[in-house]
């Protein structure tokens, strides 16, 4: 029985605390008597028969006809299913999607289905490469659907292939994919390795127009998420439901698969990863000896290689199908009795260690943009009830916070890095007088829909997933950083932990109570 | 008279060219410029020369090319050693009236007949005046031995190139006259090129490279000509950033993110190492290889790059001009400008251009000629140590 999350407090006999630096690690010290630790519970078994527990979903669905019973020759049949920003890291061979997709065209051909299209519903992310596609899917799956046609990716900015389906009662116009519209059953395909997933937003989202996710991906929705974990307090998520509304009242039959994964996030050598410090044999110690020294004189790009090249030993932990609502709900469950750790009260400092992967740079660069997204957007809303710090509180992230960007995948980045960070760091003000000119930039339209770059609106996106935890945070420090690059993001640089400790003190007196969130792997605090 | 004079000593200009890619001090030093006593220079022949007492002398990029090596040989057979230099110049005639000098040494100063009647030095189409008539070879006062140039107590200087002072405008605004005269020729070529490939409702994108003296004047220049262009000026140090962004750019960035800003101006698509569209019309005010290489790629197709100031050896790749049909255009100097059907000569506009920016404050450190390996030093590296225009100061009573 794998053991729960909790909370341990830091006295003099604690050990240093492992710490993300990027592509990096560091052990840090927390001062003692005043510090806690979050630790997420140990990883869940996965199931033992994962391609049995999927037919039973499919054959036994909750609050829908069996998939068998919803398919029939000559119908329309669209399967879609979650892009390359799940799961992270990439999970090992084969993915839940493609034992999910085999499961459901199985069916299918039983049935005499023939018009079937499978889509990758990317929303406004890049597109995936082939050898993604090939990851997520099987070669059996590609080979058999992308020669023809019939695999592809979600395009937004494809007017034609677009329909309105109609409007909810707040003005909010659903658009989405043209076939998904148009077809008699939708399949969607998801891996809900968080409580933000899944549910309505996996459609809502993954096959909508920009006009349509502008809705809900704004500073306004951001704002008042409280939190990104916690669909019943996500303005955000309130946007996406009553989409997801109009999609069930007006749009295609929906049939819904969400399968959820453990939090094995790390192969060996990493074991040392998801240890609790204190219980590191010499053993681990010396791996973590040897990786760290080795990875700190590695040229960053051959790190982050190493980093994107991990193939993660997820296991399947649970798998449910049917009305996505009805879905959803025994999906977070789930995912909540995985991730959650009860936690009292606030402190007035969280540290996070922010790693070299976030949902929007598998196989790439983690940007500054992305590190802010990953700190202040992810990290900080790993919560529920209320914030693990204080409002007016500082966040401590540690991450080398280089200026570096992803040429083909990041382009619109580098723009917005340069020109709209320079003028403001206000999601308001960039959204009102930026967004648009970048949402409509013509080369970035080009690349988005035909190369592998994200929507030019994207950084945008990923400043505003950070919003809460901007208007939160009375300061954001990022140790090890390049100086330009924080400052630029309205951030204060710090070179060391005990540094940024002292430039906290400002806001939060000399001495603070401090939480960090360990990571890896996952977790949710309940904060009461 | 003890003035700052060059030689031509191979030797010493080679060791000069050497030194001042590590150290610009070092590099006057060795360099064959010298302060020294030196015969008064005779009044050349023909009528209208008069003596100049210099009040300040800018120090040009082109002085600190000659002096170090950098120049093209290009210039060997139109310079007349030894020669003061010295071409940006507020002075005093005789009478007291103070005056900036139109250096080049044009028609009327070396006894030819004019191109036209009210003709500038610079203008005309045949430049064969300037290595012929009762003076040595040269182009401009500074670089000519007949005249001698700023860089020393006094020189001669012909009426034609003589431009009064308003008694308003202080010596050190003036001394940035003629500086400014070659921003405001480049930028009416810029902005004259740009006309013709605009629509009613659209406005022009001016792109500028370089922001030191002539680019910021260039800057300045453009907003002056067209005031709804919209300026990219493309800038190195803080203080050029914020004189850019005073004189008139919409937009400033890093020399390295001007082409993105350049793109996201104009909309363009990213082809490899151009753009797909770009600025209408690009100054160029740095004249390197790659500096250019960038304006003929930042340039929309049919449009223009001008080069203002005084390029070195550069070598190029010409396919994206060829293919792009960019007109690269050359802005040596200044002379009669023709706008909206009337002939106006450049200085009076960069007279009037001088006073509206305030040019004054451009004008970053003064030195006495004795302090020349500082000031030549100074000059060389003005832009890292926070510096604009670097100038001798030769007033008495300062």
């Amino acid at each position: 029985m794998p053991r729960p999350g909790f909370v341990l407090d830091v006295d003099r006999s604690t050990p240093p605390m492992l710490f993300w630096h990027g592509e990096r690690f560091s052990l840090e010290r927390l001062p003692a008597d005043r510090s806690r630790v979050i630790y997420p519970a140990e990883s869940f078994p996965g199931l033992e028969d994962p391609q049995s527990a999927i037919r039973d979903a499919l054959e036994n669905p909750l609050d829908m006809e069996p998939l068998r019973a919803l398919l029939h020759a000559n119908m329309k049949l669209t399967i879609c299913f979650d892009d390359a920003s799940l799961s992270l890291p990439k999970m090992r061979r084969p993915d839940s999607r493609q034992r999910i997709i085999e499961a459901v065209l199985d069916l299918a051909a039983e049935a005499g289905v023939d018009d079937v299209h499978i889509i990758a519903a990317l929303g406004l992310h890049r597109r995936m490469h082939d050898y993604e596609l090939r990851h997520v899917l099987g070669d059996r799956i590609f080979d058999a659907f992308a020669p023809n046609g019939t695999l592809y990716q979600h395009d937004a900015e494809d007017p034609e292939n677009l329909a309105v389906l109609g409007e909810t009662d707040h003005g909010e116009v659903l658009e989405i994919n043209r076939r998904v519209a148009e077809s008699d059953l939708v399949v969607y395909a998801n891996v809900n390795q968080v409580a933000m997933d899944g549910g309505w937003k996996s459609l809502v989202t993954g096959v909508a127009s920009y006009r349509c996710l502008s809705y809900h991906h704004n500073p306004e929705s951001l704002q008042n998420t409280r939190s990104l974990m916690d669909r019943h307090h996500s303005a955000l998520h309130h946007s996406i439901w009553r989409l997801g509304k109009v999609l069930r009242d007006s749009g295609p039959k929906v049939f819904q698969i969400e399968s959820t994964i453990n939090t094995d996030a790390f192969p060996s050598p990493f074991d040392f990863l998801s240890k609790r410090e204190w219980e590191w044999t010499a053993r681990d110690r010396m791996t973590y000896l040897a990786t760290a020294k080795t990875l700190d004189r590695m040229p960053r790009r051959a790190a982050r290689k190493i980093f994107h090249g991990i193939e993660a030993p997820y296991a399947m932990t649970g798998v449910y199908a049917g009305f996505t609502e009805s879905v959803h709900e025994r999906t977070l469950e789930d995912v909540y009795r995985q991730h959650i750790v009860e936690v009292e009260g606030q402190t007035d400092i969280l540290t996070l260690g922010v790693p070299f992967i976030s949902p929007y740079n598998p196989e790439s660069i983690m940007n500054p943009i992305l590190v802010m997204c990953m700190g202040l957007g992810y990290m900080f809303n790993m919560y529920r009830n209320k914030p693990l710090v204080r409002e007016g509180g500082v966040i401590i992230m540690t991450h080398p916070t280089y200026r570096d960007f992803h040429p083909v995948h990041h382009p619109s980045y580098i723009d917005f890095f340069d020109e709209v960070l320079a003028d403001t760091t206000d999601p308001a003000v960039m959204s009102e007088k930026w967004e648009k000119r970048y949402a409509e930039d013509e080369w970035y339209r080009h690349l988005y829909r035909t190369g592998n770059a994200y929507h030019g609106v994207h950084p945008f996106y990923a400043w505003y997933w950070g919003a809460h935890g901007q208007q939160w945070a009375g300061k954001v420090i990022i140790v090890g950083g390049d100086p330009t690059a924080v400052r630029r993001m309205g951030f204060t640089p710090a070179s060391t932990m005990d540094d940024a400790f002292e430039l906290a003190s400002d806001v939060v007196g000399r001495s603070p109570s401090i939480t960090h969130l360990h990571v890896p792997s996952v977790l949710v605090a309940d904060v009461k | 008279m003890r003035a700052l004079q060059v030689q031509h000593n191979v030797r010493r200009f080679g060791a000069a060219r050497l030194l001042s890619v590590t150290s610009p001090k070092a590099s006057a030093r060795i360099a064959p410029v010298h302060l020294r006593n030196v015969d008064d220079p005779p009044e050349p022949a023909g009528l209208g020369w008069s003596k100049v007492t210099t009040r300040l002398a800018g120090i040009c990029g082109s002085d600190l090319a000659l002096i170090d090596g950098h120049a093209s040989t290009y210039f060997e057979d139109f310079v007349s050693f030894p020669l003061i230099p010295g071409h940006e110049i507020i002075g005093e005639l005789e009478s007291g009236q103070r005056v900036v000098i139109e250096p080049v040494l044009g028609h009327a100063a070396r006894g030819s007949v004019p191109p036209w009647e009210s003709a500038a030095p610079a203008d005309g189409d045949d430049y064969a005046h300037l290595v012929r008539g009762h003076l040595k070879p040269g182009i401009q006062t500074g670089f000519c031995c007949s005249t001698g140039g700023g860089w020393a107590p006094w020189f001669w200087a012909h009426d034609s190139q003589l431009h009064r002072v308003p008694d308003d405008m202080s010596d050190e605004t003036a001394v940035l006259v003629e500086p400014l005269a070659g921003s405001v020729h480049a930028a009416l070529m810029a902005t004259q090129h740009t006309n013709h490939h605009l629509t009613d409702t659209e406005s022009p994108i001016i792109a500028v490279l370089g922001a030191g003296t002539m680019g910021l004047g260039a800057i300045a220049a453009v907003r002056g000509a067209l005031p709804n262009a919209r300026i990219i000026a493309g800038a190195r140090y803080p203080h050029q950033m914020r004189f850019a962004k005073g004189l008139g750019a919409d937009v400033v960035a890093p020399g390295d993110e001007l082409s993105r800003a350049v793109r996201r101006m104009s909309g363009a698509h990213r082809i490899g190492a151009s753009l797909s569209s770009g600025a209408h019309a690009t100054i160029n005010a740095v004249g390197d290889s790659a500096s250019i290489a960038l304006s003929i790629n930042i340039t929309r197709p049919r449009g223009a790059a001008v080069v203002l100031g005084m390029p070195g050896d550069t070598k190029l790749d010409l396919t994206p001009l060829w293919h792009r049909e960019v007109a690269l255009l050359g802005a040596y100097t200044y002379g009669t400008e023709h706008i909206d059907g009337a002939d106006v000569r450049t200085f009076d506009l960069a007279l009037a251009l001088a006073e509206r920016i305030d040019a004054e404050r451009l004008l970053s450190a003064t030195y006495r000629l004795d302090e020349h390996v500082e000031a030549l030093a100074h000059a060389a590296s003005a832009g890292r140590r926070g510096a604009v225009k670097i100038a001798f100061d030769l007033r008495e009573d300062h």
